[in-house]
């Protein structure tokens, strides 16, 4: 039989991120808005 | 769907146009990939999660402040930011070290509490009322001197002029009111210690 060399990988293809992290960049994102005036930037968040 | 089926390109562009649900697309069909890469140098669930959430923060921002110039090559953009979020977090540590608590290592052991316990408290409290009653015992010149020096904290020159006598009468107050207190605690058999 083949001799496998290569070591276990330590991330696993199932491995993903928690539901509420992406839940909550999915809500940041709605919530974010920004807005470029001259040099400066304005960062809300609609609550 | 078929917004499902459109280039990484096409969804950045609708994106930024306002379409949240782009959004969504792109962390799901990047996620895997993009979290294994954090977690393979991390090694740590929670801290992988931050750094996830942080990597997608940077994105989000840049993508709404129109900043991004980079059609096309979506996931290694992302990546990138990955790392470098996983490079500060070593930076950060490396000034800071980090310990999770483990089966191996307590952070109790290391951290001790020096207050009583409630047997020691019970004791002292035990203790300084023998003595109290103690001191009633001392003729009043005496128990006033030690009572000034002992619990009010005075200096024998403050309490020489508060008890209107000289510091030699104070001092030698002070030595006969031990002395007495060493008496009637020899003579009881009197325990003063915790």
């Amino acid at each position: 039989m083949a001799k496998l060399y290569t070591s276990k990988k330590l991330a696993t293809p199932k491995m993903l991120p928690k539901k509420e992290t992406i839940r909550f960049l999915i809500d940041y994102s709605k919530a974010l808005s920004i807005v470029k005036i001259g040099n400066m930037t304005f960062e809300t968040i609609a609550n | 769907m078929a917004t499902v089926n459109l280039s990484d390109a096409l969804l950045v562009k609708n994106y930024i146009a306002g379409d949240e649900k782009a959004l969504a697309i792109l962390i799901e069909r990047h996620q895997s990939k993009i979290y294994g890469f954090i977690y393979s140098k991390i090694a740590d669930r929670a801290i992988t999660d931050d750094v996830f959430q942080d990597t997608f923060i940077k994105v989000i921002k840049t993508l709404k402040s129109n900043s991004y110039n980079e059609e096309g090559k979506f996931l290694p953009w992302v990546m990138r930011i990955a790392h470098n979020l996983v490079v500060d977090h070593f930076r950060r540590n490396k000034k800071m070290p980090m310990h999770r608590e483990t089966e191996e290592y307590s952070i109790f052991s290391y951290m001790t509490d020096n207050s009583m316990n409630v047997e020691g408290r019970m004791i002292t409290d035990q203790v300084e009322d023998d003595l109290r009653r103690l001191l009633d015992e001392l003729p009043a010149d005496q128990k006033e001197v030690l009572v000034m020096r002992m619990y009010q904290d005075m200096s024998f020159k403050e309490i020489a002029e508060s008890t209107g006598v000289s510091i030699n009468t104070a001092l030698g107050r002070m030595r006969y009111a031990l002395m007495n207190l060493r008496k009637v605690i020899e003579k009881n058999q009197i325990i003063l210690t915790n």
